[in-house]
């Protein structure tokens, strides 16, 4: 089987696939890469609440069931903590299982099979096993959900020695990370926002791998780095563009995988800029905007030259009402915000 | 009429009111999210209300309950406000939560609900550690959990049954059957349908009951109570009932193939509120004009509260950080 690795460098501006490709919205990309992975590996499995339900996971899932039947794509009990469990085991025993969270809330019931055994069997049995499980954790917040219907656990996840974690902004992504992870012999978190699902873009047909551990420059710009996550590369773009208006040349950074994390993008990007915000839309305590802050606090302090400004959520659970959703949930105004901050004299 | 009959008569209007209540509150509801007026999920209660209504009608008003994501029902039947519910739902600043919470997080602790989780299986753990508290404050206060057939799929059910049995606690385990978790019929997800046998395993007391009749489930709810209050253990209670409605919002997901007018006709053929009506009518428990009395009280009640969650404002957005700690 001929796999196409992307062909981008470290440090190269992304301009997005070649050009000529058909466009798909963000869930039909991971439809396709689902389809394509199951075609590959005909033991593959997947696993989850929804799947064979018309709302529960978007577009994500849909024709799965159909196609490779109820043995492989299994819409399961209300058991996050064993199904995960059962993922896990999957991979043990050698067969590649995606297990789906159509929300990282319900997620939390299975952290002990995350954290204490996919994370740390390779480690603690000095090698002899290993868990090519892909756990994939849907965020799926506003529209007066709440607080219990909104997370974005990201950092829980890159607390953990052992997880890869994954969070593609773009269709093409979604379908080239999808593949590498499920491709990887580690257990990884991947994870998608529903509100990139409307984002549409070119996506190639091919069966190809976004490698983990590689970021994107969505933008290039001298002035100001943004490091933004998932769905804030949107909210980032439309900050650079507004700032593109009074001079201000915003470079985006998309990291695509936090964990491992494309450390050297990100530095090379803020010895040219000399400025760094990092926004994240979850929450602030020991989240990924803190993580990725301090990196570059260790590493590119010499090049900074005003303070690192994070967006993230505030420290608080999500609201229900839209009055409060409104400011709580960040947006390209609150990175216009700090982009300021960071010019300031 | 005899003394009894009339005794009863007072408990069945009673029931009749609650449930209608319940009835009209969620028909109103519904409505407000089909005109967009409601913006977050609100899971329908409509065709269960013999069950909260059977149960809360036993409990005292210092009791606890514990609910989940469709529990609109267990509020107004342990005798919530109605109107402050309305407004929570509608994410208003006069709501139970103060539109914090919205529908899934509902809270009324002057009648002991102290406030629902929306994840499955969310109410075992604190259920049963009010239970502990009413043992070790020396209370005969006693616990209602009220989940659904798709919350005993949670570990946690099970080690909370275990806990509760092994510690003989005041805690009744209220599952409401209706055969379905969200898009998958109970045949999709678990090899067996009756559920109460789980709780047969740790010697819990375990019935299964109907739970389109409200005396039926009063009945037993009443013993349930009954042994809980004299330290006696908990009861399992396995209520076979139906929502007419889809699994979240007014709509009847008959249009997506996950149930057939068939099926749902046959349910509402037993309508909860109509079977006890009737059953009024035959053995002449109505005074005159009774019922189309309480029909429009209900009505005047229900169209009060959601004028006022209509009127009430939204949380001042000043306000975002409140509450994330007791000062
Ligand atoms: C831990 C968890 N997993 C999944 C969900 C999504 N979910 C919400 S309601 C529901 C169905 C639960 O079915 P059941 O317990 O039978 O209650 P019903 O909706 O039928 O009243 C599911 C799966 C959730 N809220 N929490
Ligand atoms: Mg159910």
């Amino acid at each position: 089987m001929s796999i196409k690795t992307e062909a981008r460098k470290t440090g190269q501006p992304l301009v997005g696939p070649p050009a000529g490709d058909r466009a798909l919205d963000y869930g039909s990309a991971l439809n396709e890469a689902f389809l394509q992975l199951m075609e590959r590996d005909p033991t593959m499995v997947l696993i989850g609440q929804g799947l064979y339900s018309p709302w529960y996971v978007g577009n994500s899932m849909v024709k799965l069931e159909e196609r490779f039947g109820k043995e492989r794509v299994i819409d399961c009990p209300v058991s996050e903590s064993a199904m995960t469990g059962v993922a896990i085991g999957l991979a043990l025993a050698g067969v590649r299982a995606v297990m789906v969270h159509p929300r990282m809330d319900f997620m939390v019931y299975a952290t002990d099979p995350i954290f204490n055994q996919a994370a740390k069997a390779h480690y603690m049995f000095a090698g002899q096993v290993n868990v090519p499980v892909v756990i994939r954790g849907i965020i799926n917040r506003g529209n007066e959900q709440a607080a219990q219907h909104a997370q974005a656990l990201q950092s829980i996840y890159m607390h953990q020695p052992g997880l890869k974690v994954v969070m593609p902004a773009t269709p093409y992504d979604a379908k080239g990370l999808l593949i590498a992870s499920v491709r990887d012999d580690n257990p990884v978190i991947f994870i998608d926002d529903r509100w990139l699902y409307s984002q549409v873009a070119p996506v190639p047909e091919d069966f190809y791998v976004v490698p983990l551990g590689k970021g994107a420059v969505l933008r290039p710009g001298s002035d100001v780095t943004v490091v933004a996550t998932s769905y804030m590369t949107v909210e980032a773009l439309s900050a650079a563009e507004q700032l593109a208006g009074s001079g201000v040349s915003v470079e985006v950074i998309d990291p695509r995988t936090l964990k491992p994390l494309d450390e050297e993008l990100i530095y090379s990007s803020v010895e040219k800029t000399g400025r760094l915000v990092v926004a994240d839309a979850a929450f602030p305590t020991c989240g990924a905007a803190s993580e990725i802050a301090a990196l570059a606090a260790e590493h590119a302090f010499s090049s900074l030259k005003a303070p690192i400004q994070r967006v993230t959520l505030p420290d608080a659970p999500a609201p229900c009402s839209t009055s409060l959703e409104e400011v709580y949930f960040p947006k390209a105004e609150n990175i216009v915000l700090a982009i300021q901050r960071t010019l300031k004299p | 009429m005899t003394e009894t009959l009339s005794g009863d008569s007072a408990l069945w209007r009673a029931m009749y009111r609650a449930m209608l209540r319940i009835r009209r509150f969620e028909e109103a509801i519904g409505d407000c999210v089909e005109s967009g007026e409601i913006i977050g999920p609100a899971h329908l209660y409509i065709g269960e209300e013999a069950v909260a209504t059977g149960v809360c009608l036993a409990l005292r008003r210092d009791d606890f309950i514990f609910g989940a994501h469709r529990s609109h029902g267990h509020y107004l039947a342990k005798g919530g406000d109605m109107a402050a519910l309305a407004a929570e739902i509608f994410g208003k600043a006069t709501g139970c939560s103060e539109g914090r919470g919205g529908s899934m997080h509902i809270i009324a602790r002057d009648v002991g609900l102290l406030g629902t989780s929306a994840l499955v299986g969310g109410g075992f753990g604190p259920g049963v550690g009010t239970a502990l508290a009413s043992r070790l404050q020396g209370r005969d206060r006693v616990t209602a959990i009220f989940f659904g057939d798709g919350a005993t799929e949670e570990g946690i059910f099970f080690e909370a049954l275990n806990f509760a049995a092994l510690h003989h606690l005041p805690v009744i385990f209220v599952c409401e059957n209706n055969g379905y978790s969200s898009h998958l019929r109970i045949q999709e997800r678990q090899p067996i349908d009756t559920l109460y046998e789980h709780a047969a395993v740790y010697r819990i007391p375990s019935i299964r009951v109907d739970g389109n009749d409200v005396r039926a489930v009063h009945q037993t709810g009443l013993e349930a109570v009954d042994r809980a209050r004299k330290d006696q253990g908990p009861t399992f209670i396995e209520a076979m009932t139906y929502r007419w409605r889809g699994h979240v919002g007014p709509k009847l997901d008959l249009d997506v193939g996950l149930r057939t007018r068939e099926e749902l006709d046959s349910w509402i053929a037993r309508c909860p509120i109509e079977n006890l009506a009737n059953f009024m009518d035959e053995v002449g428990a109505w005074n005159p004009g009774e019922r189309q009395a309480i029909d429009r009280e209900v009505a005047q009640e229900v169209a009060t509260a959601i004028g006022f969650a209509r009127q009430s404002p939204r949380p001042d957005p000043s306000e975002l950080l409140w509450h994330v700690y007791q000062d």
